[in-house]
């Protein structure tokens, strides 16, 4: 099996330690290069797994663990320890300004979900607080982008702002942000285009439109199924932006999701929400404890310790 | 031979920054190709495979153990594609049709904009089916493409059946005798079995119409995609029979390494890369540039 999780992983390594008292530095090698080789196959970033895995290993010989009488058990109890410290223990929810409107503005790479999201978002604004959001087009330069946010307005029953693809995106935003101020709308969610993070100009841009209508929020949009590269793109963003949350999409498929954590590492965002499907209904908070179990496909954490 | 000569020169070059081949350079190899998104075991394979044939020819000089691992990582990569076609199989007679397939977001669509444009270009009669009935603005999306590339394109309404779509327009292109058939599928994730069913039936209808149809079954992969894209070749091929995969967004800053370990495990040739947003930005899949492009990491710039 290709992707073993970190449980059965674990289990075989510490099958040769179970009731043997006392573990050699080796033993604690081996285990330690089971948790490495279960983060990278999930994708996590090999600089951040680097060093996580130090950490537990210095942790592990602090605590004595080696000369504990239960070794193996104490070594998941360290690696569900410190996940949780990196993802972060609580579900954070939306800025939201003292003054109408909300600004939301979203961010990321060529087909991660942003204009997606941007209906969902309305949506469940719309649904736990009544909200009257305007969803402003940004999005200039992809084929039919307006069409699309259009449709995904129609779909959650908002309006949309646009100006066609003539106008600049910065003089769009305020526009938009004019508009949303007359019409009394509580929330205002911009999608704009997808980009490299080492495209300067389409960067710069970003950056103006920042400026331009100060978000409350600005949410950068990842793809669950990102490798190593989320780690680029997430600090290229978050340089540029400032980014207050992060949105991970597409975790309705088989991915493990690793990009997650290497996110967290490098840039201490919080995950505020995740993409479970095409409709508009599939937005869910994030739940950083779930999230460690998918990663490190250890769902019966809990049990293995029991078992050990 | 040139190309591939060009190759080792450039990746000659690319050792010389290091004056000694040591456990450390290996050591750097394998965090390279893993930071490559090659994968943990196909990196930890190929950094073997290389410190044992470094052994084996008694390289010593830096030099000679430069010129082993080169010769080594070209026969690498041409053992796993032996027997691959890479360039377009195109249809003897009568319309080539192309299926598009892959998970959301990848670049499907547009990658269909530029390959319409190329064949537009030598001078083929091309339709694009605007399959694709589901996403929001999809079929917006695929008409902006055939009316930039100057093509034509069988389209429905939004949420109507796309099997009917690829009827049509299969009907459309046999009978009025086009050369090339695009067919733009909505993006799926591997896992939805019965979205993975909608696609068999599209391309069985395409069978039914014309029995050598699809001639080819393009699976596009994300760049910036890890170890989730060898499950999607697999998949995908087990539903559709994949042909070959398009490689996209090779300009940021992802390299796209797992494509080495689905070559090897699948035998997939890559045969078009994405550059880009533009209807140029589209390239044939070079395979030196490529590997070259999974060394760059080891530059000291
Ligand atoms: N399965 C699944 N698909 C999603 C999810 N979020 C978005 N998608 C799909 O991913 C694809 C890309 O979504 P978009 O919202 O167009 O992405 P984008 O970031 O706006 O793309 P650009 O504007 O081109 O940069 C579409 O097919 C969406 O339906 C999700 O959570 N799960
Ligand atoms: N930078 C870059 N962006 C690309 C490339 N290919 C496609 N894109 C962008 O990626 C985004 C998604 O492309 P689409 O062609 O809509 O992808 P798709 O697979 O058809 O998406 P769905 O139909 O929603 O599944 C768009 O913003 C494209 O402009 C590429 O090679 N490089
Ligand atoms: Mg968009
Ligand atoms: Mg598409």
């Amino acid at each position: 099996m290709a992707f073993e999780g970190l449980t059965e992983r674990l289990q075989n390594a510490m099958k040769k330690l179970r009731g043997k008292g006392k573990v050699s530095e080796a033993d604690l090698r081996a285990t330690m290069r089971e948790i490495r080789l279960a983060l990278l196959e999930a994708d996590v970033n090999f600089q951040v797994v680097r060093t996580f895995v130090k950490t537990v290993e210095e942790r592990a010989k602090g605590a004595k663990v080696l000369e504990g009488l239960n070794p193996s058990q104490q070594i998941v109890k360290i690696v569900d320890e410190e996940l949780t410290k990196t993802m972060g223990q609580e579900a954070v929810p939306l800025n939201k300004s003292e003054k109408i409107p909300t600004v939301i503005m979203m961010s990321g790479l060529q087909g991660a979900g942003k204009t997606t999201t941007v209906g969902k978002l309305a949506l469940k604004l719309k649904n736990e607080q009544n909200a009257r959001p305007l969803l402003i087009a940004d999005d200039v330069y992809r084929p039919a982008a307006i069409e699309q946010l259009q449709t995904v307005g129609q779909q959650v029953d908002v309006p949309v702002f646009q100006l066609g693809t003539d106008v600049d995106p910065v003089e769009i935003a305020k526009r938009g942000l004019e508009k949303a101020k007359e019409d009394h709308n509580d929330y205002v969610i911009i999608d704009t285009a997808g980009r490299l993070q080492i495209d300067e100009k389409l960067m710069d841009e970003l950056g103006n439109i920042k400026k331009a209508v100060n978000p409350d929020e600005i949410l950068l949009v990842i793809d669950a199924m990102t490798g190593q590269n989320a780690v680029a793109t997430a600090e290229g963003f978050d340089k540029t932006l400032d980014v207050t949350g992060v949105v991970l999409t597409k975790l309705d498929g088989d991915t493990r999701g690793g990009a997650a954590l290497s996110i967290r590492a490098v840039t201490g965002k919080p995950i505020k929400f995740v993409g479970q499907g095409e409709k508009m209904e599939d937005l869910d908070v994030f739940h950083p404890d779930r999230m460690a179990s998918r990663i490190l496909g250890m769902g019966d954490m809990l049990s293995l310790i029991e078992k050990t | 031979a040139k190309s591939r000569s060009s190759f080792g020169q450039k990746l000659n070059a690319l050792l010389a920054n290091f004056r000694h081949v040591d456990e450390s350079f290996f050591d750097d190899l394998e965090d390279m190709l893993i930071e490559s998104d090659v994968g943990f075991e196909t990196s930890m394979k190929i950094a073997d495979d290389l410190r044992e044939e470094v052994k084996l020819q008694n390289a010593k000089k830096p030099k000679d153990v430069q010129n082993v691992i080169v010769k080594k990582l070209i026969d690498m990569y041409d053992q796993a594609g032996n027997g691959e076609n890479p360039a377009i199989n195109l249809a003897k007679s009568g319309p080539t049709v192309i299926l598009m397939v892959g998970v959301n977001g990848v670049g499907k669509t547009t990658t269909i904009g530029k390959m319409a444009k190329m064949y537009k270009d030598q001078g083929k009669k091309v339709v694009l089916a605007a399959a694709d009935t589901f996403r929001a603005g999809a079929i917006e999306q695929l008409n902006v493409w055939a009316q930039r590339d100057g093509v034509d394109i069988v389209k429905s309404k939004p949420k109507s059946d796309p099997s009917s779509v690829v009827f049509d327009a299969v009907k459309k292109a046999r009978d009025e005798h086009y050369d090339i058939l695009m067919v733009d599928t909505a993006g799926r994730l591997q896992n939805k079995v019965n979205l993975m069913n909608e696609l068999s039936k599209m391309k069985k209808i395409l069978t039914r119409e014309i029995p050598e149809a699809p001639h080819e079954v393009l699976l596009v992969l994300d760049a910036t995609t890890g170890q989730n894209a060898m499950t999607q070749a697999k998949m995908f091929k087990e539903t559709t029979d994949v042909t070959g995969i398009v490689l996209t967004k090779l300009d940021g800053t992802a390299r796209g390494g797992i494509v080495l370990a689905i070559r090897s495990e699948l035998h997939l040739p890559v045969k078009y890369v994405g550059l880009g947003e533009k209807v140029t930005d589209l390239k044939p899949f070079d395979p030196n540039d490529f590997v070259y492009g999974l060394f760059k990491g080891l530059i000291s710039e």
